[in-house]
């Protein structure tokens, strides 16, 4: 079987866009968004299971197959324009060079998500894992005007478009960002950037945790508007003590004033990071996530920090631990059979905190799912999205898990 | 529509909020565009989320239409109902539920109106941006509905960014609850997917939004200019420089002309070609330190004046003009067509060139007045309905812009949403399969299509996909 779908996607995109992966599984990569759409259309009509994977950094590469679907040969930078903040990107392209191109073009986008600087925009879009940054700019959502969609089916859904602002038709964009690759593999994203930073500081304090997300409180009650405000573990952050990050960007003027203003505050003690230091910092936080092999995380609101990570250490363990201090969103990255990891997500439902499985092996994805049970009316809903954009069920997503039907 | 539906929703509500006479639905033919006009059947007013629910589960069982509307000051047809349909009013669900000032959240239903939202939680220090011109008649219901914008979402986003949780009532009449208080959602982003589906999907009878600090500091900004080309340049530089402030707006030539002639003059210069509006807010050095360097951009642009402010009444002073164009601009005819596009920043000043070149062509009076910052654009001719000649030539020119704006990379609606009145338009932009999809989207909240019919997707233009089968609910 394995042999005819080879051979069957080397007829359909040529020797160069498919290849066997680490597992002797055919893997495709299509080059562009209408090749994709063609294998998905093919997989579609022969009735075979696909694994939906980026650079293979992010999920691991486990979910039962007949082949691998990979964006990796999908890596171009479309276009960028300065004047208009926005960027077009294929999905494969790995996050670190679209920050080298837009940097070159003094633009940025502020996203600084978990995992290896060679991720995949598409994954980061995928799985809507927004980092530290989402404090001051938002969650994965705000960042993306636009995407292309190759459906289970094999359809090219162009939904949103290139302008900071529009209202025209559905936002499928919101179906898709966060979706995980259920309603569709994506093949293209349109990104709102911002001007790259004339300044970039971040401040680092160090204690116990219920005295920085006091801190942190006091940080949002004088109104500071920092683009960080993240609680880190010991073992996140490589350091002795949980660590609180903050971080201004902006004009110079403007940095300077709000970190004038931090030191007064908030009772407690900040350093600010040497400049050469700031970006290496980042990174280990990024790369740390990807420390164990499960990373969960869970909505909670800013006053629930404590309560809910108290409730991580005693259901699992401290692990490592990024925490959102002002906006309340927890991640969690550590080692956990799928029995503790059933009892989490039973113990946060009963607090009405949703938990997102965002990685994990295949046998716990299948089980619990990215995010278990639904609230009221929204199966039936879901269902049905994913019979519209994935009718032969091909697309080997688990969104639901096995516990939950 | 017939007698027995009549009684039915007359025991769900109470006869006195069943309209059907003529001249009770009249006051629903329109919304606030004054280029579509359609009766609804019957108009139903509940009062409460069982009596959506018991209207829209009898409007299922007998496949009957209906049109969801607020307070009917949307700008693009959206809330109109044919005569075999149902309007359900919504404006008698006007209760602020819950305020949570340590949250920053408030759950509110349908019928509040927006301005009022922000006004009882003004003693919080805390406010609700989307601020759309119509604030204070439009509805939070209808907001979500239309994912309305406004001046102050240039740094805060609009509506779909202030919306954390819905409970909905679906069109067979069962509930569904979207999204959470933290705003992380229980699973797809479905609240993302409800707002600006311009009622296609169900009827929002409980909206958790997202509350603002008011900021330490405001500052405005006036400044004029010779050319709309300096003052986009303007534009382009300031947020070029990473300042995004919290509004960015300009008035053309005609738009303050409108204004300074009427009782909403604010000292606006009747000579310059383009006024710019800038605020910044936010705590008070940064504020300071960003309007030296605001400052320093619009001279550097050609500024031929900037008048700064920074107390509460002034900058209402600054505001006024902007604020009240709308109002200004009906002193110039019986009609105001509000249109509304997006371009990408940078071709600002080509297309406000065009959209004087169509002016000229068909020989309109075209006023702008616009989000400048988000390239978001408001052509809006002055006219009078009464004149078929005229409204002939309105409609022409509204396409013709229209067309200019998708031919730069734009998009047929930043704020108003698409109703009935963009429906031909949207071919333009959306290939046949993702009109398709958009279409089946919707047949996954509403199977039947009975909500808001005939609005938003062009079925004709759908490539056909297959009815949705779920086979994993």
């Amino acid at each position: 079987m394995s042999d005819v779908i080879f051979g069957r996607l080397r007829a359909l995109l040529g020797t160069t866009g498919v290849e066997r992966d680490s597992q002797g599984l055919p893997r495709a990569a299509p080059d562009s968004p209408d090749a994709l759409s063609l294998v998905c259309r093919l997989a579609h009509e022969e009735g075979w299971k696909i694994r939906v994977e980026g650079r293979a950094t992010w999920l691991p590469s486990d979910a039962p197959a007949d082949l691998v679907v990979s964006t990796r040969g999908m890596e171009e930078v479309v276009s960028v324009s300065p004047a208009d903040l926005v960027a077009t990107v294929q999905a494969g392209a790995p996050l670190e060079v679209l920050r080298r191109r837009l940097a070159d073009n003094g633009m940025w986008l502020a996203l600084d998500p978990p995992g290896r600087p060679e991720r995949s925009i598409g994954s980061v879009v995928a799985t809507a894992t927004a980092g530290p940054l989402r404090h001051g700019f938002g969650p994965v959502r705000d960042h993306v005007l636009g995407c292309s969609v190759a459906t289970g089916d094999g359809r090219l859904v162009n939904a949103g478009g290139r302008v900071v602002k529009n209202v025209a038709g559905y936002d499928l964009t919101k179906l898709q960002v966060g979706g995980f690759g259920g309603f569709g593999i994506i093949a293209e994203v349109h990104l709102r950037l911002r001007a790259l930073p004339r300044a970039d500081v971040t401040l680092l304090a160090r204690g116990a945790r219920d005295a920085l997300t006091s801190g942190a409180r006091d940080v949002v009650a004088a109104d500071l508007l920092p683009a960080t405000l993240e609680l880190l573990s010991p073992a996140l952050a490589a350091e002795p003590d949980w660590v609180l990050a903050t971080r201004f960007v902006g004009t110079e003027t403007a940095v300077q004033a709000d970190v004038r203003r931090l030191s007064s505050s908030a009772d407690l003690s900040w350093q600010q990071l040497p400049a050469d230091r700031t970006a290496a910092f980042w990174s280990t936080v990024a790369r740390g996530t990807l420390g164990g092999p499960v990373t969960l995380r869970l909505g909670v609101l800013s006053d629930g920090l404590d309560e809910a990570i108290d409730l991580l250490a005693h259901d699992l363990d401290e692990g490592l631990v990024s925490a959102g201090a002002g906006q309340g969103m927890i991640r969690w990255t550590g080692d956990a059979p799928l029995e503790r990891l059933r009892g989490l997500r039973r113990a946060a439902a009963s607090r009405e905190i949703p938990m997102t499985l965002e990685r994990a092996p295949w046998v716990i994805r299948r089980a619990l799912g990215h995010f278990g049970a639904y609230r009221e009316g929204v199966g039936k809903i879901v269902g049905r999205l994913r019979g519209t954009f994935d009718p032969g069920q091909c697309l080997n997503v688990a969104l639901e898990g096995a516990d939950n039907g | 529509m017939n007698q027995s539906l009549l009684a039915s929703l007359s025991r769900i509500v109470g006869r006195q909020w069943v309209r059907h006479r003529r001249a009770e639905l009249a006051t629903y033919a329109m919304d606030g565009l004054p280029t579509h006009e359609s009766t609804p059947g019957v108009v139903v007013m509940p009062s409460n989320p069982e009596q959506v629910r018991e209207i829209v589960r009898l409007l299922h069982l007998v496949g009957v239409p209906f049109v969801a509307r607020g307070a009917g000051t949307g700008l693009s047809g959206g809330a109109l109902a044919d005569s075999d349909a149902v309007l359900i009013g919504l404006t008698r669900m006007n209760r602020i539920l819950e305020v949570d000032p340590v949250h920053r959240r408030a759950v509110v239903q349908p019928g509040v109106v927006n301005a009022r939202l922000s006004d009882a939680v003004l003693p919080l220090g805390l406010y609700y941006v989307p601020d759309p011109s119509s604030q204070a008649a439009c509805t939070v219901g209808g907001n979500v509905a239309e994912n309305a914008g406004g001046p102050h979402c240039l740094k805060y986003g609009v509506t779909t960014n202030h919306i954390v949780a819905l409970e909905v009532v679906l069109p067979d009449g069962s509930t569904a609850r979207l999204g959470s208080d933290q705003g992380e959602p229980w699973g797809p982003d479905l609240v993302g997917l409800f707002v600006g589906s311009e009622g296609m999907f169900g009827i929002a009878t409980q909206i958790t939004v997202r509350l603002e600090r008011i900021p330490e500091s405001v500052r405005t900004m006036l400044a004029d200019f010779s050319t709309v080309r300096a003052a986009s340049e303007a534009v382009s530089a300031i947020i070029a420089a990473g300042i995004v402030p919290a509004a960015l707006e300009m008035m053309d030539r005609a738009c303050v002309a409108a204004v300074e002639a009427s009782i909403y003059a604010a000292g606006y210069p009747t000579d310059a070609a383009a006024v710019l509006l800038v605020e910044l807010d936010g705590q008070t050095d940064a504020v300071e330190a960003e309007a030296g360097v605001v400052l320093q951009i619009l001279r550097g642009c050609g500024a031929r004046d900037v008048r700064s402010a920074s107390t509460p009444d002034d900058r209402a002073r600054l505001w006024q003009g902007r604020k009240k164009a709308f109002g200004a601009m009906g002193r110039i005819a019986p009609d105001l067509a509000v249109q509304d596009a997006v371009v990408p920043r940078s071709v600002l000043p080509a297309i406000m060139d065009q959209i004087e070149g169509i002016r000229r062509h068909y020989d309109l009076t075209i006023s702008n007045v616009f989000h400048a910052g988000d390239g978001n654009l408001h052509p809006n001719i002055s006219f009078d309905r009464r004149d078929p000649a005229v409204a002939a030539r309105v409609r022409a020119a509204c396409r013709d812009i229209m067309a200019a704006c998708v031919a730069v990379g734009g998009s047929i609606t930043g704020e108003h949403g698409v109703g009935n009145d963009k429906l031909d338009y949207m071919p333009w932009i959306f290939d046949s399969e993702t009109l398709a999809a958009m279409r089946a989207v919707r047949r996954a909240f509403d199977p039947a299509e009975l909500a808001n019919p005939g609005k938003v997707v062009p079925v004709h233009a759908c490539r056909e996909w297959t009815a949705v089968r779920s086979t994993r609910q």
